[in-house]
């Protein structure tokens, strides 16, 4: 085996462009494929973090009277309780915004009323006490909004509040010792104190924007106890596990029956989750695209060039195949031979790999690499020149011996 | 000689078909990769309003105190208005053009029965954001500054709202009803998308949005809460009155300022402005102010995704990996012709006509690639039109000088990538080569 390397080093000696060509594809091709790696499994990794909800059985209907109507307060109630009295409805509530949603309010959080930098950021929403049974959300800590505790909120006034549920991370990043409940904290820019009364195990922001700051508080949430009111109004409703498509009709049919001079927009959470990552899955699926294609150039590059040498070689191969190489070995040395250009490549590869992380992660805020994607980058670099060779060693190995007497 | 050089090469990529295929496929495959993002870059990026991008400016003034440093933007700046502020500028009129604007929404209730009634994206300006942006119309013209004083319920709808509610006939005085309000049907505007919007980069910068423009005095009349951020500091605000009183910023405002005097002697009165604000105590501060133009403030504002500057490098990447395929490739042919070109320089060619020779060769496989780039570029822009949001749908077309650059790219790539191996070409000895088998 080792015997054979010296040969192999000084043929590669005299077709130094080629294998340097081979080589240096081999580098780039790894150095990008890591890195698209690296963007997709961060995409993917975050556009399927549970939102806290149960999807699976919740839809969202965006009411809208086109007429101004003269009580709206009368009118969400009416809307709500229709909504809830369906058959196969578990419950439902006027929502200001909801995870997904893509926009929402995003409010400063204080520890206190006076302090000039604010602590951190969160999305705001409202619910009543039936917020959470209809979001599926799972307390952790304390309790629900009482019946008591709601108030309407029409855009026009700002009732105070004195008690509000957080989500575990916000809690956490607030209070880390995990003290949290029972606190005051300052939402909603306001000096007036409110009490963590509840928390969450989970529910994700409005926002689901991966780049950008709103990603460090994409996991913070406060629901304050308001019902929203006025001439648009956002219900989501949970629907009984298996009835979500019978209960998005039936709930349509209910509202429209109550007042048909308005524009109603029904959608799943699944349909709204779809929207919300579409251009995170685009993404992906760009680049992975970018990176097929890449290996597939990489790859035909080398079964070309490979060739090409195989032909240049005839006579040099009748010659060792008349002196009593076998098959095996034509066909070995042209796999030993791929093998040091793809491993002299393949570490330059990974080098380049990292040093292009860097510079993403600079100057295009991109997450560093952890150097296991430029290693599996480099072992399917290997791979990748081992099948390519395959065929023109084949090739090289089918060479009679005779070839070398004419 | 030319005719005789490419019919030469025509009759030698014909020869070895899979090896042309491959050179071919790589560098189309390249060419289209690379091709499909600029594209989108280049729109992402272009110049929305070329003819005035240089005469129409943001001003900007520092509304919150050194604590309050906006963080997404890079010198701390708030980049919208509060309304007293942009008030205040518009009642100093001291541009040629000024306008305050924002988005809202109003429900349109069709005259036809048969047509359901849905929501409507709302702009409010002045008057001067017409001639301002260089607002093509089809019908009618903008309202007039006597509307805009009256506070009137007038209207400018888009070419696609006008054939949707009345079947693109001019509908110039006729009555359109939005909400629970009549208004006035004053104009209707010809295809007008600038990419990206610059006016109002909040919501939606790249795609359609705008379909109505109403007189920004009556929407305030109205109370017509904005679509996009609402930002505020200290005051909690409840409802529209609040809002108008206090410091929150949600405004966009754009003047015209045509020569270089007009843009010094707007940012004196910026500078005089906040000056006098501080001094009437509404600022704790000295507020700093900023003037930029169209070009300055969409570099300002960041408006390319940095998936975007990615998604380029990776791809332009690809490009340098087909080229350096395509160059051993080349290598590998134009060297198993190494005995042809032994025998035309033992007849009597020169170096430089081998050279030439190979060169065309490789220029056509350049050519090929490049034709075959533009249609792999159409498919991977009507790919990434799928993919990504339907914001970007406006973005993905080819023009003329796209397909200039892909063919120029894709012939000078190939050259310089094929200049090694048509140099190694040249060098063949015609003696080795005539004695070899």
């Amino acid at each position: 085996m080792m015997r054979e390397l010296g040969p192999i080093a000084s043929s590669l000696g005299r077709n130094k462009f080629g294998a340097i060509l081979i080589a240096a594809q081999i580098a780039l091709t790894l150095g990008f494929l890591a890195n698209a790696l690296n963007i997709v499994e961060f995409r993917l990794s975050w556009s399927s973090r549970p939102s806290g909800m149960d999807e699976a059985n919740v839809f969202a209907i965006r009411s809208e009277s086109v007429d101004a109507s003269a009580d709206p307060a009368a009118r969400v109630s009416a809307d709500l309780s229709v909504l809830r009295a369906l058959p196969d409805v578990v419950d439902a509530f006027a929502a200001s915004s909801f995870p997904l949603a893509g926009g929402g309010w995003m409010s400063s959080v204080n520890l206190d009323p006076d302090q000039a930098m604010w602590t951190t950021i969160t999305g705001i929403y409202f619910a009543d006490e039936h917020g959470l049974d209809t979001l599926g959300a799972r307390l952790v800590a304390g309790r629900n909004f009482r019946a008591d505790e709601i108030t309407d909120r029409h855009s026009a006034d700002k009732p105070n509040t004195s008690v509000l549920i957080v989500t575990k991370a916000l809690a956490d990043k607030l209070f880390p010792a995990g003290d949290a409940l029972g606190k005051d904290i300052y939402v909603d820019s306001g000096n007036h104190p409110e009490r963590i009364v509840g928390i969450v195990e989970r529910l994700e922001g409005p926002i689901t924007t991966a780049s950008g700051p709103s990603r460090l508080v994409a996991e913070h949430s406060v629901l304050l106890p308001y019902r929203p009111v006025g001439d648009r109004a956002n219900y989501l409703v949970r629907a009984r596990p298996g009835h979500l498509n019978v209960s998005m009709k039936s709930a349509e049919r209910a509202l429209f029956a109550i007042d048909a001079d308005r524009i109603l927009r029904t959608r799943s959470m699944a349909e709204i989750r779809a929207n919300a990552y579409r251009g995170d899955h685009g993404l992906v699926v760009l680049l992975l695209g970018v990176s097929v294609a890449l290996v597939l150039v990489t790859g035909f590059g080398i079964v070309g060039l490979t060739s090409y040498w195989v032909a240049q070689r005839r006579r040099q191969i009748g010659i060792r195949r008349a002196l009593g190489a076998t098959r095996c070995d034509i066909v070995r040395y042209f796999q030993m031979e791929n093998l040091l250009i793809a491993a002299g490549g393949a570490a330059a590869g990974i080098a380049f790999a990292l040093a292009l992380n860097l510079w993403l992660v600079d100057s295009f805020e991109m997450l560093r690499m952890d150097g296991s994607q430029a290693i599996v980058g480099a072992i399917l670099m290997l791979i990748l020149g081992q099948l390519a060779v395959i065929w023109p060693a084949l090739r090289a190995a089918s060479i009679p011996p005779a070839l070398a007497t004419r | 000689m030319f005719p005789y050089y490419l019919e030469l090469a025509l009759r030698s990529l014909r020869r070895n078909a899979v090896l042309t295929t491959l050179m071919v496929t790589a560098i189309g495959v390249g060419i289209g990769a690379s091709m499909t993002t600029l594209t989108v870059f280049r729109a992402m990026s272009g110049d929305p309003i070329p003819a005035k991008s240089r005469q129409l400016f943001r001003p900007q003034i520092q509304s919150r105190g050194p604590d309050g440093a906006d963080r997404e933007s890079e010198d701390g700046l708030q980049t919208d208005l509060s309304y007293l502020d942009a008030m205040a500028w518009m009642r100093a009129h001291q541009a040629v053009r000024q306008t305050v604007t924002y988005a809202s929404g109003l429900t349109v209730r069709p005259a036809d029965p048969k047509q359901k009634p849905f929501r409507a994206d709302v702009r409010a300006a002045y008057n001067d954001f017409f001639p301002m942006f260089a607002v093509p119309f089809a019908f009618g013209s903008p309202w007039t500054h006597a509307d805009d004083d009256d506070r009137s319920a007038v209207v400018v709808l888009t070419r696609a709202l006008n054939d949707r509610l009345f079947g693109g006939s001019n509908s110039v005085g006729k009555t359109l009803r939005l909400g629970n309000e009549p208004y006035t049907v004053v104009g209707v505007l010809n295809d007008w998308l600038p990419i990206p919007r610059f006016y109002d980069l909040q919501v939606v910068p790249f795609g359609e949005s705008d379909q109505l423009f109403i007189p920004f005095t009556h929407a305030i009349d109205r109370q017509l809460e904005v679509d996009g951020s609402t930002s505020c500091s200290d005051d909690r605000q409840a409802g529209f009155p609040d809002l108008l009183q206090s410091n929150c910023i949600w405004l966009q405002y754009w003047v015209e300022l045509p020569t270089a005097a007009d843009v010094a002697k707007y940012r004196l009165f910026l500078n005089n402005y906040a000056a006098e604000q501080q001094r009437s105590g509404r600022y704790a501060w000295p507020p700093r102010t900023e003037l930029r133009n169209v070009r300055e403030w969409l570099a300002y504002r960041h408006i390319v995704p940095n998936e975007m500057g990615v998604l380029m490098l990776l791809s332009f990447g690809f490009l340098a990996v087909c080229l350096l395929n395509a160059a051993g490739l080349l290598l590998a042919k134009l060297m198993g012709r190494a005995g042809d070109i032994g025998v035309r320089r033992a007849l009597g060619a020169s170096r430089t006509a081998i050279f030439v020779q190979c060169l065309i060769e490789t220029g056509m496989v350049g050519l090929a690639g490049g034709l075959l780039g533009l249609l792999l570029t159409s498919l991977g822009l009507l790919a990434a039109r799928s993919l990504l949001t339907a914001d970007f749908v406006a973005l993905t077309h080819l023009d003329l000088a796209d397909v200039g650059i892909a063919i120029a790219l894709a012939v000078t790539a190939t050259l310089l990538a094929g200049l090694y191996p048509t140099w190694r070409a040249a060098q063949v000895q015609p003696g080795w080569q005539l004695k070899a088998p």
